[in-house]
């Protein structure tokens, strides 16, 4: 009795004592933490110079410098991006493409995936690498018959072409991560609505798709900024000022010839705000789901 | 059964109908399109009129084109910042977190260094590249920060400077593709059984032996993935390029997509521009299918 007590006693002291070296570990831990935030500091570093000069005044930038901290707030600067650039106008035509895209996409994606994952139609697989390859392969092979495509039939330079080229390769995409989901959806459940007599249809809409909604949400929130951030395709499809979005004038800015070093920095500050913000919304998802990106 | 069986294949039938919208869109925006790009690369053709069949004339003028050559040793240059040095990066930074702040500090605050070290990967890179191109300006902080601490004769027109500009761009890239990496392999680190660290501690080794003998061995399969997925974003690399140099100066920092997007929409020579959107779709496609075979055996070993 006593030997147990003191086998058990022994024990615990031999477990503390892994846990005690396993849990600190004098001053090396420290140094490694130290090592780290300085990575961590480098990284962020570059927003942080944006915020503090976005909020200065252009004479209080030539005479301290960017590194000092701004000596209040002045929203002049960003205000003159804002007007110069109609940023209004950019952030309302990126949401509207994006916001589009994502729910087309998952539409799109869905009835794919639908007949792909839980049909089984014959070639499945084919069609999947054909997906996949078509969302691989660069955009700059597309790109010029797409131009060209666009102009023939009279909607180049309209958001509209924007929209439906991503709908399709976002929903390529989506429809390759939806399709191995569905392949492990429960038969039973299909097979009791279809016994019940339910179409077909009845069974995506009010079987398959309520399952499936936080899926088809992320997927939808990926593809919202994957389109939000999209370069290549609008800068071809969309010339005119009106129509382009927030990432394509924050690539025409260099033409733009912004002198001004603080104005330059109020322009980062406001492309970097839309991202931020869905950042502080949607972080778990997107740092999460990114093994999903991957293929991107 | 016959009958059952019947019904069964005329029951699949019917979901080929809900592949129809799908397969109009693809076809229209890649397949048509993709199809079309390659039958002009065979041509001459200024974007207006016929398209003139040449042959394989374009693809001789690229085997003795400087420009296309000096972009596709660009590429690989863009191959360290894009892959090399994230992955290591990410590999070292992933196992810190994973293996030593996770412990010793907690799960939060791991969480917290992902989430900041993945900041910049969702940023819009052109948007980056205002960013980076106001730091990197000759004026810019990257050379103030120089004279502050003393290093003013290393100061540079890190841009605008044939020397300099692909190093700048490839800090840019390397700023970016951190996140990635971290992201992919803590997802993967995730999976391992913690009690073979504990095991390997009790044994004596450091985090040093840890990381070459457990971490990097058991992240090989998303080390695999992270690395052929950024070969493919090289390949492709056009945004950051833009944004920052324009290819520029004198082509210092040309890459395939610039040169293919120079030659549609500046020179007008479309044939030659599509050529060159071949190669680098047949380069594409050629690791598109080694990844892919990779997650078909991983599916299997599943």
């Amino acid at each position: 009795m006593a030997d147990a007590v003191l086998d058990v006693a022994d024990r615990s002291v031999t477990k503390s004592a892994a846990a005690h070296s396993r849990k600190h570990r004098g001053p090396g831990r420290w140094f490694i933490l130290g090592l780290v935030s300085l990575g961590l500091l480098a990284t962020l570093f570059p927003f942080f110079l944006t915020i503090i000069n976005a909020i200065k005044t252009s004479a209080e930038y030539a005479s301290s410098g960017p590194l000092a901290l701004p000596r209040g707030i002045d929203m002049v600067q960003l205000q003159k991006y804002w007007d110069l650039s109609d940023f209004g106008r950019k952030l309302l035509n990126s949401a509207i493409i994006s916001s589009c895209v994502a729910v087309f996409g998952v539409i799109l994606s869905t009835l794919n995936a639908y007949a792909i994952g839980i049909g089984k139609v014959k070639g499945s697989r084919a069609i999947l690498v054909i997906l996949l390859l078509g969302i691989m392969v660069p955009q700059e092979s597309i790109v010029y018959p797409l131009y060209y495509m666009t102009k023939a039939v009279g909607i180049y330079d309209t958001q509209l072409a924007v929209i439906i080229a991503f709908t399709v390769l976002q929903s390529a995409f989506g429809t390759y991560l939806l399709s191995s989901v569905l392949g492990s959806f429960p038969r039973e459940i299909i097979e009791a609505a279809d016994i019940d007599g339910a179409s077909r249809w009845q069974v995506l809409w009010y079987v398959v798709v309520p399952v499936l909604r936080p899926t088809l949400m992320v997927i939808g929130t990926f593809f919202f900024i994957w389109t939000w951030n999209e370069f290549l395709i609008p800068l071809v499809l969309l010339v005119s000022n009106n129509n382009q979005t927030v990432t394509l004038a924050m690539g025409l800015t260099r033409g733009q010839n912004l002198s001004d070093p603080v104005l330059q920095a109020a322009a980062s500050l406001l492309g970097i705000a839309p991202t931020i913000i869905f950042f502080l919304i949607f972080q778990r998802t997107l740092t999460r789901g990114v093994a999903v990106g991957s293929v991107k | 059964m016959a009958v059952a069986d019947g019904t069964y294949a005329q029951h699949r039938r019917g979901y080929y109908l809900y592949l129809v919208p799908g397969a109009i869109g693809f076809t229209l925006i890649v397949l048509i399109p993709q199809i079309a790009n390659f039958f002009l690369s065979f041509t001459a053709w200024k974007g207006v009129g016929t398209p003139r069949w040449i042959g394989l004339q374009n693809y001789q003028k690229l085997l003795a084109d400087d420009q296309f050559w000096g972009s596709m040793i660009h590429t690989l240059m863009f191959i360290v910042s894009m892959t090399i040095i994230p992955v290591a990066i990410g590999v070292v930074l992933a196992s810190l977190l994973f293996d030593y702040i996770r412990d010793q500090f907690g799960e939060r605050l791991s969480n917290l260094f992902r989430a900041g070290f993945y900041l910049p990967q969702i940023l819009p890179i052109t948007t980056a590249g205002v960013l980076w191109g106001w730091i990197l300006s000759p004026l810019g902080v990257a050379n103030i920060v120089l004279k502050a601490i003393g290093l003013a004769p290393l100061a540079q027109n890190w841009i605008g400077d044939a020397t300099w500009a692909l190093p700048s761009v490839s800090l840019m890239i390397v700023w970016i593709q951190v996140g990635y990496c971290l992201v992919v392999f803590m997802a993967g680190l995730s999976r391992i059984d913690p009690s073979l660290y504990e095991a390997a501690q009790l044994d004596g080794a450091g985090w040093w032996q840890r990381l070459f003998s457990i971490t990097i061995p058991m992240l090989a399969p998303e080390i695999f993935v992270v690395t052929l997925t950024t070969l493919i974003a090289a390949l492709k690399l056009f945004a950051p390029v833009f944004v920052l140099t324009a290819a520029g100066p004198d082509n210092a920092t040309m890459v395939p997509s610039y040169l293919t997007y120079y030659h549609f929409f500046t020179t007008q020579r479309v044939g030659y521009g599509a050529a060159i959107a071949v190669v680098q779709m047949i380069l594409t496609v050629g690791l598109a299918v080694i990844f892919l075979r990779f997650q078909a055996r991983q599916q299997v070993t599943e």
